[in-house]
């Protein structure tokens, strides 16, 4: 039942379709295996992500997609395996270390600040980034002022780029579903992520919307070079965007390989169909 | 009727200095409310967590300080070791306390601010003997004496002391709002009050913005226990008082630090003209419960309090 499909080990970088080098590798995740209590929740599982590349996770409910997510953030940690990053191995880190590796995501369910502004809410992803003490920014003083301006800009352009200009000083606890879900993208670019982790980014959303989000996370990765591993459902979504696939099913790998790759390997037509 | 609705205001009238004079204790009284909900305030805000240890704090550190000097140890230099004793506080309670309840349930760390209220009972009882202190004011530069005041031939008393408290309250609000707007670690510790999850994945470490956080609470702690004290004495049962801090934080809201000083007020004010003006029609005593009377009333009409967040309801 398992044939994975395999970019061979050899190949440091490759070339998609559309003409862009991908690689090497930036993300090596090695035997992972997950266990609550008895449940194990992640089996085995081993893949890579390259640079440059929009690598999609899928799988149907229950395959550990967001468990998967979840311990490349640092949310969850593995029993057994490991994480190599930018080519050293990884120890055992929190969330908020991780983000200060460089590592940005959104949720399933929106994790928005909600009684803060869109503005604001952008903002706390320059966190990371702000140096100066805070005398001076109580202060308002000097290089604070500087700091603030500099990181306003960042965050304009993201706004400007997202198309949200006009949400900017709503809270985003009465924003709709949509907006929401692209304010919590604005946040992690914010942050100006080596990698960003992608939880369902289109769920919920109806075909345009799914269209508008398709495009930016192309524009993402085509202009910021930022590389992108996501989740997602809508198996249209995933064969457009994705450059790689990785497929699990009951917390086990399926399949891994190119969208066309992995839509015509027999055990994921089963696991999909149900079979 | 008459008694009800027109003689008091006749009496404010006929008598303005003694009018003055009542607004000025409310107001007194009222800033000393604001500093302690503001310590509420602030935990609430970072946290989510009602701690019912504030009242004790504010004991704790008043004592420390004083205990401190009664050793023997100059004043000024009281007043910043015990500002230490409250940053350690701070780091204990999130070292030990919030980091191993991190994700619980409210209630949990509820009752765990319960447990931390009765270990600073205990501890600061067998440190520094339950009999109440007097508070050190000259000692630590603050004036005493008053100053008079004659409008028109009607006499209004200021206490320097007080004049002092609210000066320095003022400034410690405007510091505490200052820092919670513009700076990094404020705007951080906003986003941690909002949603953990979010606030870790952006990068913010929940572990020291609780230590800031409780530690900004022992300050305003150590400050109103100065101030109270200085009015009273330095007792455990200053900690009841710190109840007082309920109906002022239903008032002005859970989560606004504005809420807190003006709902402070607005109690501190309410209370003392009420109980001088129409106390004596139902037989005084009336300062213990008024408040909890308005703050039954707000329930009723504006949950979420003048400033408090807004209900947000989506279906």
């Amino acid at each position: 039942m398992n044939q994975a499909v395999q970019v061979p080990e050899s190949a440091d970088t490759f070339v998609t379709p559309d003409g862009r080098t991908v690689g090497p590798v930036m993300m090596d995740i090695r035997n992972i295996v997950l266990r609550f209590g008895g449940v194990t929740a992640i089996k085995d599982v081993s893949f890579n992500i390259m640079k440059g590349e929009v690598r999609a996770i899928i799988g149907p409910n229950g395959a550990g997609k967001s468990s998967m997510i979840n311990v490349i953030n640092g949310f969850y940690h593995p029993q057994e395996g490991e994480i190599w990053f930018n080519g050293s191995k990884r120890p055992s880190m929190k969330p908020y270390e991780v983000a200060e590796q460089g590592i940005a995501r959104t949720f399933q369910n929106i994790a928005l600040f909600h009684g803060m502004s869109t503005l604001d809410n952008i903002m706390t992803g320059r966190q990371l980034k702000m140096k100066t003490g805070f005398f001076w920014q109580m202060l308002r003083y000097g290089k604070a002022i500087e700091e603030e301006t500099e990181h306003r800009a960042v965050v304009e352009e993201i706004i400007d780029f997202l198309e949200i200009q006009h949400i900017r000083k709503a809270p985003v606890g009465s924003l709709p579903y949509g907006l929401r879900k692209r304010v919590e993208l604005a946040r992690a670019l914010a942050m100006e992520p080596d990698l960003l982790l992608l939880d369902e980014p289109m769920a919920g959303m109806n075909v345009e919307e799914k269209e508008d989000m398709s495009r930016f996370i192309i524009d993402v990765n085509e202009q910021y070079g930022t590389t992108i591993a996501l989740i997602e459902h809508d198996m249209g979504v995933v064969m457009d965007l994705a450059d790689r696939v990785v497929v699990l099913d009951y917390g086990k790998l399926l399949a891994d390989g190119t969208p066309e790759e992995v839509q015509s390997n027999q055990a994921v037509i089963d696991a999909y169909l149900g079979v | 009727m008459y008694d009800v609705f027109i003689d008091p205001f006749v009496q404010m009238y006929s008598l303005p200095d003694f009018f003055i004079q009542v607004l000025w204790e409310g107001f007194v009284s009222g800033v000393l409310y604001s500093l302690i909900a503001l310590g509420f305030v602030l935990i609430f805000k970072a946290s989510g967590v009602f701690n019912f240890a504030q009242g004790i704090m504010v004991v704790f550190a008043a004592l420390s300080m004083v205990g401190l000097y009664e050793l023997g140890v100059p004043g000024w230099l009281s007043v910043i070791l015990a500002l230490a004793i409250m940053y350690a506080l701070a780091f204990g309670v999130e070292r030990w306390i919030m980091r191993p309840l991190v994700g619980q349930e409210d209630i949990i760390l509820f009752m765990a601010t319960i447990g931390l209220t009765f270990m600073l009972i205990g501890g600061g009882q067998a440190i520094f003997g339950g009999e109440p202190k007097a508070m050190i004011t000259s000692e630590i530069g603050l004036p005493s004496g008053d100053y008079v005041w004659e409008p028109g031939g009607g006499i209004v008393i200021f206490q320097k002391l007080d004049i002092a408290a609210t000066i320095i309250a003022g400034l410690l609000i405007a510091g505490l709002a200052f820092f919670f707007s513009y700076t990094k670690i404020g705007r951080a510790l906003r986003a941690v009050a909002d949603d953990h999850q979010a606030a870790v994945s952006v990068g913010i470490g929940l572990n020291q913005i609780w230590v800031v956080v409780w530690f900004a609470a022992g300050i305003v702690a150590l400050v109103t226990g100065i101030m109270w004290g200085a009015k009273s004495d330095v007792s455990f049962a200053l900690q009841i008082v710190a109840l007082k801090a309920l109906p002022v934080l239903v008032l002005g809201g859970f989560t606004s630090i504005p809420g807190a000083i003006v709902g402070g007020l607005i109690i501190g004010i309410g209370e003392k003209l009420f109980e001088i003006y129409w106390g004596g029609l139902i037989g005084g005593g009336t300062e213990s419960w008024f408040a909890f009377i308005i703050a039954l009333v707000f329930l009723l009409f504006r949950p979420q309090g003048l400033f408090g967040d807004k209900i947000i309801e989506r279906v």
